[in-house]
């Protein structure tokens, strides 16, 4: 437990020490954000009717591109191949990454999506349900991405391969996320919606760094 | 049984028995496939609202429920190849994918010419065609990262592990669409459930999803052999396969 928790420290400083990393994802959903006015027109009306879709699927875009590189950088140098063979819980360990990795892109981008909602002119009635959503769903989007990561890391092109694998997913989250917004719009309670997010993130917790363990292994053999 | 199951990691002794399978399986294949075609296009009456554009229910519904049991033979098979390490439960992994794949975009494509004159529209973001379509990509995934890697060991034991977490997520897919579906579309559209269905025109479709079945195994045993000789080009049996015919 304790080696876990000095591994998440250690990610977190080294993702502090390079803070155009932890801005890059942020920057890739305010552009992204940016380009859907233009395509879909100006009109406020619109905008509002789509943002909660907007928001969530650049949100689940974000999250995807930076998962590809959770492991890439330990595997490279070999630290991933001593966290392997080391005797620590390599389930705890994996948490770490993954922990680190939601700090430093979901949480974010769930604390920031509130400036975009009201960009994109949605009500400020809704954006307790969309960052509550956000801060749920970003934690699943996490744990499936590194799934992902953990099976394409050893390869050379795995950046478009990881979006085919992991995005199917992902679409569970899509639709209780944008369910909850789209219910507090409605003027329903999203609270459900939520409880289902949360139920998912327990499920992931529980059985996705199985996953990603096993495709560790399987990269740093082959 | 516990010979059976150690003779099943035997390469030579699994394509023989596939063979033998095959020489009497595929010609009851192509019997039930034919009669049931035969039976259900031309000796069923037609439907009095769709006319006799309701007979793709012949192609259509067969593919799409082999389509769904592939992916569960796919992530069985990984699962046995990464526990108990049996080399051929990976090649039957590996055989399944593509199949799988076919019989999903056959379920798709027969739904869309289906879908043209009845509901007015190729395609509709329906739960159940939703649905199919991940399926599809899940299928797509797999055999994308079978090829991925160099080292097709390491591929058959990463594309285990995609299927199985496939498995747990594809209850929780199919729920959600179904869901989102139910939420935000009026309901239009009416599929014709299955107990609705006359026995006249239900007796070929049983007939048909056998014959699908019985042509998914076929082609996975096919598909197997192939796989099969491939990987042991190098042996002797192999060779002396090659000399002897």
């Amino acid at each position: 437990m304790r080696f876990c928790l000095r591994l998440l420290l250690r990610q977190l400083a080294l993702a502090v020490r390079r803070p155009i990393e932890i801005g890059q994802p942020l920057m890739f959903f305010a552009m992204v954000i940016a380009l859907f006015p233009l395509g879909l027109g100006p009109d406020p009306g619109s905008l509002a009717g789509f943002a909660p879709g907007v928001l969530w699927v650049t949100a689940l875009l974000a999250n995807l591109l930076s998962a590809d590189t959770v492991f890439r950088s330990d595997f490279d140098d070999g630290s991933l191949e001593q966290l392997l063979l080391s005797p620590q819980p390599l389930f705890l360990s994996v948490l770490a990454y993954i922990g680190a990795h939601w700090l430093t892109t979901g949480l974010l981008l769930a604390l920031v999506s509130p400036v975009f909602a009201l960009m994109l002119n949605l009500s400020p009635a809704v954006i307790g349900s969309l960052v509550m959503g956000l801060l749920l769903g970003t934690a699943v989007l996490s744990l499936l991405g590194c799934v992902g990561a953990s099976l394409t890391v050893g390869l050379k092109r795995g950046g478009m391969l990881i979006s085919l694998l992991i995005l199917p997913l992902y679409i569970p989250v899509l639709i209780f996320g944008t369910a909850a917004v789209q219910a507090s719009l409605d003027g329903i309670s999203a609270v459900p919606y939520l409880a289902m997010l949360a139920a998912m993130l327990c499920l992931a917790i529980a059985l996705a760094p199985l996953a990603v363990a096993a495709g560790l292994r399987i990269s740093v053999d082959a | 049984m516990w010979s059976f199951f150690h003779k099943l990691g035997s390469p030579p002794w699994l394509y023989s028995i596939a063979g033998t399978v095959l020489r009497y399986l595929l010609p009851l294949t192509v019997l039930a496939l034919a009669s049931g075609t035969v039976w259900g296009l031309l000796f069923t009456s037609p439907d009095f609202r769709q006319g006799n554009s309701y007979r793709i229910i012949y192609i259509h519904v067969p593919s799409a429920v082999v389509a769904l049991a592939g992916y569960y033979v796919m992530a069985i098979a990984g699962a046995v190849s990464l526990i108990w390490r049996m080399k051929m439960a990976d090649v039957a992994m590996k055989a399944t994918a593509p199949i799988g794949a076919a019989f999903t975009f056959i379920a798709l494509f027969t739904g869309a010419v289906w879908g043209k004159p009845t509901w007015g529209a190729w395609w509709v973001w329906d739960a159940r065609i939703t649905s199919m379509l991940v399926l599809l990509f899940l299928y797509l995934g797999v055999v994308a990262l079978y090829e991925a890697y160099d080292n097709k060991e390491a591929a058959g034991k990463a594309c285990a592990v995609l299927s199985l977490v496939g498995m747990v997520n594809i209850p929780i897919i199919y729920k959600s669409v179904d869901w989102w579906y139910s939420l935000h579309q009026p309901a239009s559209i009416k599929f014709t459930g299955e107990s609705t269905i006359d026995s006249s025109m239900m007796y070929p479709l049983l007939l048909m999803i056998v014959a699908f079945y019985a042509l998914f195994t076929c082609c996975l045993l096919l598909n197997m052999r192939t796989e099969i000789l491939r990987r042991e080009a190098r042996t002797q049996w192999v060779k002396k396969l090659a000399e002897g015919s």
